[in-house]
């Protein structure tokens, strides 16, 4: 206690020469040499500490034990550094930053892990006819790079824009009686929204199962509507959060001028958000194209092209890295799965980075808030909420 | 005086009433959204009423035992089957997900609002977004071929030393592989940006006056933390990680990958073998007889439904009656 009492105490300015020299400006915020200094070295002796114990004591370990040793031991380490140089208060202080900003770190570690994983492994069976040929003429024995997926590829593509055709109209008009037109509704079709969106994807498909392919077959039209109950309450949000960010005073000049409800939102509303809406869009697709489950069900995977969409088993890209897994061990094919699934990523990361951009036109803001409203449901911080 | 003053002349003219007259365009306009709001309860209501209609054949068989039996032997002699053991799988690997996400998404939540500056803010957000991008599929195959072998080190050292508190024993000493705590691990990696994103938002709303006067008191930057945004953001708290539970308890592909399928309300979770009702149906559905097989497993689809509803719902009410900073004077 007395250590920080002190040094607040001695904080007033130390002039030399009778204070004509300038006083040196204090840096209030970041990480001085000293702070750096102690972290660093607490850090290291942790882990010194931690190997030490695993590998000399008791003569095992593996990169993930001495990883979970090292860190309550850095920052017990680094609390009585922190105590020694500044004091138990600072010490909690900066042991609490250090606990942060570590789970902050920890959040990117999986990220890169998975991509650079699946880079490594994917691009050994990424072949130029992986994108035009089908597993037709590929036997459990043909090695990892025969044949393609291009059927999986296409139905994907196919499944995906007749969802894209059914939900994004429909989310819109959602997300237009939310933020335009509201009355005693909008509470219920809020939470309808968010019920929706907690409904998993399989039962989706089984939904559309016991609907639509008990009557009429396994199709990509019926993969299509499982995926559009999926991105529907995705679109709806992220649209909605779009809207919200339209001046209201764009709204009541259109009405002022004269102009009819429908014409203010068709004419001045849905134009003024429409980089906001292609982002909605798209990070709706971005979802629906790694839907795999309740392509089981519903388009039921094919091994050779079926380009047409209303009947018969077609393939998915998901559907068609899972049954890779899923088929065998051996090496061969589980390389087919993983370039599937790198082609997947690449796409999902293209969708996002097209979100990114077009979102950028309309300020950084409005991704930000569209990028939350795809995962969490819409906050009572808005603008016009009840 | 003959003057009279405008409130006089304002109360003696008769109130005019102002009535809206809407044109046809807006009438249909009205109506369109209206309808158009109101699917999202009317596709809620089917998705519940056929599940309900496919799965009476098998809750005519097995009558109230399907939520007490463990084993799934619909094609059996009998044709029972239950969901007991399924149901608590689902539940016991949402368990360990959140155990796992909710204290990391908490901390680097309070990091982006709090302690991060504006660049590494922006990094961040961009990859919990990418997070959230990843499909689960492939963090169903990641962590079958990448984490599992790293974890099973993990399993039978809390297994060795640790073996004393009943949920970390395991009686037959392994396997460790394909184990409800490996799933949960997994499924925690994918709730880490749903409940992550949940908080930061509330956390954000935490009003400045207030955190400014915590500090002008002389509290240091944790205390602050403590004493204003976590009482603040508890609504957010809770209701994110109930989000993040009804996501985990949806997740189905990703975990057939992974778990060794075994019906069974073992409490070892280190224990190879479990099961949950997402990767039952992800599983069985392909060679499901259209008799006994496929009603049974609309059934536990439709257990899965009520579960799942009643949770989101929850949590989606939760995190709407967040306290909003936008009231709070400054």
């Amino acid at each position: 206690m007395a250590g920080i009492g002190a040094e607040i105490v001695a904080a007033p300015p130390r002039r030399r020469d009778g204070g004509e020299q300038e006083q040196q400006r204090r840096r209030l915020s970041g990480l001085g040499e000293r702070d750096l200094a102690a972290l660093a070295l607490s850090a290291v002796s942790a882990f010194a500490i931690a190997w030490l114990f695993l590998t000399v004591v008791l003569g095992n370990s593996s990169w993930v034990e001495t990883a979970i040793l090292t860190y309550p031991l850095f920052l017990a380490t680094y609390w009585f550094v922190s105590r020694e140089m500044d004091g138990p208060l600072l010490a909690g202080d900066r042991v609490m930053a250090a606990l942060v900003a570590s789970a902050a770190i920890a959040m990117a570690v999986p990220l890169l892990l998975i991509m650079t994983y699946l880079v490594y492994k994917g691009l050994a069976g990424l072949t130029p006819h992986f994108f035009t040929q089908t597993q037709q003429y590929v036997g459990p024995l043909s090695p990892a790079t025969a044949g393609g997926a291009s059927q999986a590829i296409v139905g994907t593509l196919e499944m995906v824009g007749l969802a894209v055709v059914m939900s994004v109209p429909l989310g819109f008009i959602c997300a237009v009686f939310l933020n335009e037109i509201g009355g005693p509704l909008r509470r219920p079709v809020r939470i309808f929204v968010d019920a929706m969106s907690g409904v998993p994807t399989i039962l989706a498909g089984l939904f559309i199962y016991a609907v639509w392919v008990i009557n009429f077959g396994f199709s990509g039209f019926a993969a299509a509507l499982a995926i559009s109950i999926s991105m529907l309450p995705i679109v709806t949000r992220t649209s909605e959060e779009m809207l919200r960010l339209v001046p209201q005073g764009l709204r009541e000049a259109s009405l002022a001028m004269g102009a009819s409800e429908w014409r203010t939102t068709w004419n001045v509303v849905m134009p003024t958000a429409r980089s906001g809406l292609i982002t909605a869009i798209i990070l709706g697709v971005a979802r629906a194209v790694g839907e795999t489950a309740p392509l089981i069900m519903t388009a039921f995977g094919n091994t050779l092209m079926n380009a047409n969409p209303f009947s018969g088993a077609q393939a998915g890209l998901p559907l068609y890295i899972y049954s890779q897994i899923r088929e065998s061990s051996a090496a061969n094919i589980q390389d087919r799965a993983w370039a599937g699934a790198l082609v997947l990523m690449l796409v999902v990361l293209g969708l996002f980075a097209t979100a990114r951009l077009t979102s950028r036109l309309s300020g950084r803001a409005a991704y930000a808030r569209a990028a939350e409203a795809a995962v969490t449901p819409t906050m009572p911080s808005g603008g016009n909420d009840e | 005086m003959g003057t009279i003053t405008a409130a006089e002349a304002v109360a003696a003219e008769p109130r005019r009433e102002v009535r809206t007259t809407r044109t046809r365009g807006d009438r249909a306009y009205r109506l369109l959204t209206t309808g158009g709001g109101l699917l999202t309860l009317v596709i809620l209501v089917l998705i519940g009423l056929f599940l309900l209609l496919r799965a009476l054949p098998a809750l005519r068989v097995n009558g109230l035992s399907f939520f007490t039996t463990k084993y799934w032997n619909p094609d059996g002699t009998g044709h029972h089957s239950g969901v007991l053991a399924v149901a608590y799988g689902t539940v016991e690997i949402a368990v360990i997900a959140l155990i796992l996400a909710v204290p990391v998404s908490l901390l680097s939540a309070l990091y982006l609002t709090q302690y991060a500056p504006e660049r590494a803010r922006g990094l961040l957000t961009t990859v919990v977004d990418l997070l959230a991008a990843i499909p689960s599929l492939i963090y169903g195959i990641w962590a079958f071929f990448v984490l599992q072998p790293h974890l099973l080190g993990l399993s039978a050292w809390l297994a060795a030393h640790l073996g004393f508190i009943p949920i970390f024993s395991a009686p037959s000493i392994g396997p460790f592989a394909s184990s409800p705590f490996i799933v949960g691990v997994m499924v925690a990696l994918m709730l880490l940006p749903t409940a992550t994103s949940v908080m930061r938002e509330v956390f954000a709303q935490a009003p400045v006056g207030e955190k400014e006067a915590a500090l002008a008191l002389g509290a240091s930057r944790w205390r602050m933390i403590r004493t204003v945004v976590l009482p603040f953001g508890k609504a957010g708290i809770v209701g994110g990680s109930m989000l993040a539970m009804g996501r985990a308890m949806g997740e189905s592909i990703s975990v057939a990958i992974i778990i060794n399928a075994v019906f069974t309300t073992s409490p070892h979770i280190l224990q190879s073998g479990g099961n949950s009702i997402g990767a039952l149906i992800a599983d069985r559905f392909s060679d499901a007889t259209a008799q006994y097989g496929l009603p049974a497993l609309m059934a536990a689809g439709l257990v899965l439904f009520g579960m799942t509803l009643l949770v989101n719902t929850a949590a989606s009410l939760i995190v709407r009656s967040a306290r909003s900073g936008k009231g709070v004077e400054i």
